[in-house]
């Protein structure tokens, strides 16, 4: 691997959705995304149990792919690959 | 050689509200081979989402976001935009008045045709706006004098087409351009909602969305008594998104105009409710299990027993003789109150906000 260069599929950038409830971590997520470009990988961290559902709906709205749903003991943690 | 002009299909923003018409209105269209996005207006009143969040009652029920729903089952995009400050203007100051609560709407909906004609979503603009409106429908928003006050005060003009009702109408740009059929468009009108219901089961549509008294907390006869209570307690109507959220949760009783009190009514609003803590003087009960309490004003000492014996009146020990309450202060200093729970009939129902 080159210098800098991240792993395929680990994140580029991170969104800290903590304390936002629905549908507000979507509407960041969605924000941060436009800002993107295709393949970059981005990592959600967010306490609302509305996002299990949410975030994945968008996802496959956009078609960006969801790489890691993860549910943790205070918080839940997704990483998207913008399509 | 065909014409690539021509060809290219025209797009439209369809708002959605996460509701079967605007659902119903984004099939139409959609079908007519229309490139049709969707687009949802987050104003911080929206009934969607929050209280799904926050309350526990019905978590038996998918814990779903209704726009984003409709628009997986369309196929089409959904942009969920974040208006919550613009907003302010409509409901502060709504130039065609509230209708039977503190609901702006006319204001609204000319609101949202506005933003939605002018959302700049992939640095290109939309040919036309659909919306699901029906004539007859609302009484404030969607009536005949009122569909063409949408249309002229939004800037859309004939660039606004209600698919459910557009035989009811003149026709608009999208049909006189032959961008959409006409014919394949709806004449409902009224408050029967059958004829959606067989569109929606011709579509193949089920477990759709049909929220009572409409998407929006400002509608609710108990949630706008709040908003005026927290007007009137302030002398300025104002708001920030921090108090539109609290005003969803938990009962509201206000023993005096300088303070109330907001009381979970359970776990996820208990839950909710903690994380103001550090703003509000805030109280729970020690000796029984019972909800978090934040006191919203400047109470004195003698109005914290008072409010420690309303938060003991509404834990497990509401029965006994004395409940122990802990009085916790921004600060972070905290004292132990102990108290005899309010009894049912010395709580005036006066004090209950918004009803």
């Amino acid at each position: 691997m080159k210098g800098s260069q991240k792993p395929h599929g680990a994140p580029t950038t991170r969104l800290d959705a903590r304390g936002l409830l629905c549908p507000l971590p979507v509407i960041r997520t969605q924000d941060r995304v436009r800002m993107l470009k295709v393949g970059d990988v981005l990592e959600v961290v967010a306490t609302d149990p509305g996002v299990l559902h949410d975030i994945p709906a968008w996802c496959r709205v956009h078609g960006h792919r969801l790489l890691v749903t993860e549910q943790r003991a205070d918080d839940f943690r997704f990483h998207i690959e913008v399509a | 050689m065909r014409n690539e002009t021509v060809n290219v299909p025209k797009r439209a923003a369809a708002l959605i509200s996460g509701g079967l018409d605007s659902m119903l209105a984004a099939k139409v269209v959609l079908d007519q081979g229309v490139d049709v996005e969707g687009i949802n207006f987050f104003t911080g009143f929206c009934v969607e989402g929050h209280t799904h969040a926050i309350r526990k009652r019905g978590r038996s029920r998918e814990k779903r976001n209704n726009a984003l729903w409709v628009a997986e089952q369309l196929g089409i995009k959904l942009h969920i935009v974040d208006v919550i400050d613009e907003y302010k203007d409509i409901v502060l100051n709504p130039k065609h008045g509230y209708g039977a609560n503190l609901n702006p709407c006319l204001d609204c909906k000319i609101f949202m045709v506005n933003k939605a004609l002018t959302q700049d979503v992939l640095d290109r603009g939309f040919d036309f706006v659909i919306t699901g409106e029906v004539i007859g429908q609302r009484p404030k928003s969607q009536r005949a004098d009122t569909m063409p006050v949408i249309a002229r005060e939004s800037g859309a003009g004939d660039r606004l087409l209600r698919p459910l009702c557009a035989l009811n109408l003149p026709p608009t740009l999208p049909e006189r351009e032959g961008w959409v059929d006409r014919d394949q468009l709806f004449g409902f009108h009224g408050r029967d909602r059958k004829p959606q219901m067989a569109l929606a089961e011709s579509f193949g549509f089920s477990d759709y969305a049909q929220p009572a008294g409409g998407c929006c907390f400002l509608t609710d006869e108990r949630y706008a008594g709040k908003l005026a209570d927290l007007w009137d307690a302030r002398g300025v109507r104002d708001y920030d998104f921090d108090d539109i959220m609290l005003l969803k949760v938990g009962r509201h009783i206000r023993p005096a105009p300088h303070y109330k009190l907001i009381v979970g009514r359970e776990e996820g609003e208990n839950n909710f409710l903690a994380g103001y803590r550090r703003r509000f003087v805030h109280l729970d009960t020690v000796s029984h299990t019972g909800p978090l309490t934040l006191i919203d004003g400047e109470p004195t000492d003698a109005d914290l027993v008072l409010a420690a014996r309303i938060a003991a009146r509404y834990s497990q020990g509401r029965t006994a003789a004395e409940v122990s309450v802990n009085v916790h202060r921004p600060s972070g200093v905290s004292a132990e109150l102990r108290v005899a729970p309010m009894l049912p009939t010395e709580l005036n129902p006066a004090w209950h906000v918004g009803g």
